[in-house]
């Protein structure tokens, strides 16, 4: 089967980007937990991180002019695929250690694998990005696995 | 890591029901949502340029914020009872704007030994459509 992975496209698993090091504040967890409808006062109060609060925490700040059209910028961390529109994917996340404010958390993402499949209207991409977040004392706190397909 | 003790037992059983709860985001909560993340994608907030330009029938609902009430499920449910340690879930369809969403699910695996449980979840749309899939597994507190 011809495949549309070459070589040089597959070089870049195992490339990284980061470490990112932020601070938790209960201000931020406060206006997440808001945010999303959260009901639980632990977490509206900014007592203490709700999950998925580290997607907040670690969104890239980057400059205007980098920003396309749609609002978006690009990842860094990602090669040029050839296919190009995104589809649905999924996440695997495992919740290791509380988060509170006042913690600094550094966050490493890794590329860990690209494959293809044949889908039902043509050929799908998948791609596999790590993000481990450690604290100051370098335990882990959270891990993720974002699987992604594009088409 | 500690849970806080309770005199009743916190009972779980192999097919119970989590409790259902809605939800009708707004344009003001999706905003604060991807404020927060410091998000600028276009289809979470500008209408004209979503329905013109992408083609949405309205503004997106973020996926990741989906994802988030898949977690609330869990956890509304759960209480101090017990820990989320690890969810599973994708986004397989869009939701927009004006839709009512509502979250549920059931228990799928119990092991009283490790006193762990499977907790299947889900984001229902109006129609009746599963909008986002997961799978959470949670530890209960020890009740010595």
């Amino acid at each position: 089967m011809k495949t549309l992975l070459s070589n040089e496209l597959l070089e870049n698993i195992g490339s990284q980007s980061g470490p990112h090091r932020e601070l938790v504040t209960r201000r931020d967890i406060k206006k997440y937990a808001v945010a999303v409808g959260n009901l639980q006062s632990k977490y509206v109060e900014g007592d203490q991180a709700p999950p998925l609060f580290h997607i907040a925490l670690f969104w890239d700040v980057v400059g205007l002019d980098a920003l396309s059209t749609d609002g978006l910028s690009e990842d860094p961390l990602l090669p040029e695929f050839p296919l190009s529109r995104a589809m649905a994917g999924g996440s695997r996340i495992d919740y290791i250690r509380d988060i509170y404010p006042g913690d600094w958390l550094t966050a490493t993402r890794t590329l860990t694998n690209i494959y293809e499949k044949k889908g039902r209207s043509g050929p799908l991409i998948f791609y596999e990005v790590d993000m481990e977040i450690i604290n100051d004392a370098g335990e882990l706190v959270i891990k993720e696995k974002k699987t992604s397909i594009l088409r | 890591m500690t849970f806080s003790q309770r005199s009743e037992p916190f009972s779980v059983q192999l097919g119970d029901e989590l409790p259902h709860r809605e939800f009708k985001p707004d344009n003001v909560q999706l905003f604060l949502y991807n404020a927060i993340l410091w998000n600028a994608h276009r289809i979470h907030f500008d209408e004209t340029y979503t329905t013109e330009v992408e083609g949405y029938p309205g503004l997106v609902i973020a996926g990741p914020m989906i994802g988030d009430w898949l977690h609330q499920c869990v956890e509304d449910w759960l209480g101090e009872e017990g820990r989320l340690v690890s969810m599973e879930y994708s986004n397989r369809i869009a939701a927009y704007i004006g839709e009512t969403l509502h979250y549920g699910g059931n228990v799928i695996a119990l092991d009283s030994d490790s006193q762990e449980a499977r907790v299947e979840v889900f984001i229902k749309n109006e129609a009746g459509k599963i909008v986002a899939p997961g799978e959470a597994t949670v530890l209960f507190a020890n009740k010595e």
